[in-house]
């Protein structure tokens, strides 16, 4: 794939960016002293960065559990091709779907859009798929509750 | 630990947009009405308590270059646990869940081009255990953002 418009020097910036970010008075500068760079040149480069949409957020996460949402599923929608936009846009601006990708289907797998759903019940969880497929009249559907977190982590880019 | 309204306010800021400037948190700090010493101090308590997964960067993958898929996999029960461990052997493997369903395990791959992302695969789908795999490509992500909004 072409990554022809990063240069070595972005690759750093970026290396240095998917470390734990640094909770001080001026994180970028830690930041950008690891990336060889100023601290000027960094700020730039992160908002041209997120300007470009190579950076989705600069925020936190948090850990889903703690803060009592202990349920997530995810849902396997089977939406009609021309639908599927406008399914799709519903199903986003519910504040419970974290995420909603659309996919290819498989054979005997006729699934083509779905949803991750946070809930602090199961009880909730599951009402709120209902809800979603009230909401979209799309009835064939699968739900596939975690059984167990095997694991989670985030990438490290340009590792090798 | 309890968190006050004040670590929840702070939590959803956090989750929202960290500023990018020479003190993002001096910044957040004359937002929400306090000191940067004291944010700066309860976010580093918060972080050892185990609210947050991660604060940083969130990348978009495909437009760093990267190719991403989900998969899931068809596994004979009696071999879920060493092959959920192969395949989190997988630097490229981010994510992992068994589920309950026909498909019993399920993990996001992202790789730096489709022939490592193939051969990754082929590994996968050879693993004793192993009867079924499908492999479920995104062409259009509607949403991603991972928000919990506290109150």
């Amino acid at each position: 794939m072409c990554n022809s418009n990063l240069t070595e020097q972005d690759k750093e910036i970026i290396k240095a960016l998917q470390e734990d970010f640094p909770l001080c008075e001026e994180p970028y500068k830690v930041l950008a002293a690891r990336a060889g760079v100023t601290e000027e040149e960094f700020l730039q480069r992160v908002q041209d960065f997120v300007q470009e949409k190579k950076i989705r957020k600069m925020g936190a996460v948090l850990r889903h559990r703690e803060v009592g949402f202990k349920f997530n599923a995810l849902c396997a929608w089977e939406v009609p091709k021309e639908k599927l936009d406008e399914v799709a846009k519903i199903m986003s601006n519910h504040p419970a779907v974290s995420h909603c990708y659309d996919r290819n289907t498989a054979p005997n797998w006729n699934y083509n859009l779905y949803t991750m759903i946070h809930a602090k019940t199961r009880e909730e969880c599951d009402s709120i798929i209902l809800e979603l497929s009230r909401l979209t009249g799309v009835e064939n559907y699968q739900v596939l509750y975690s059984k167990k977190e095997w694991k989670k982590t985030s990438m490290k880019y340009f590792k090798d | 630990m309890e968190l006050s309204a004040f670590d929840k306010e702070l939590l959803n800021r956090l989750q929202g947009n960290i500023p990018i400037c020479s003190r993002p948190f001096a910044k957040m700090a004359a937002e929400l009405g306090t000191d940067e010493e004291k944010i700066i101090a309860r976010i580093r308590e918060l972080k050892a308590a185990g609210f947050l997964r991660r604060i940083g960067t969130f990348f978009n993958s495909n437009n760093l270059g990267y190719v991403g898929t989900l998969v899931a996999l068809k596994v004979s029960p009696n071999e879920i646990a060493p092959v959920a461990e192969a395949v989190n052997k997988y630097p490229e493997a981010t994510h992992n869940y068994e589920r309950e369903g026909k498909y019993n395990l399920w993990f996001t791959l992202l790789t730096r081009d489709s022939a490592h992302e193939s051969n990754i695969l082929a590994e996968i789908r050879n693993l004793p255990g192993v009867e079924d795999m499908l492999q479920l490509k995104s062409n259009k992500k509607y949403k991603v953002n991972v928000q919990f909004k506290l109150n």
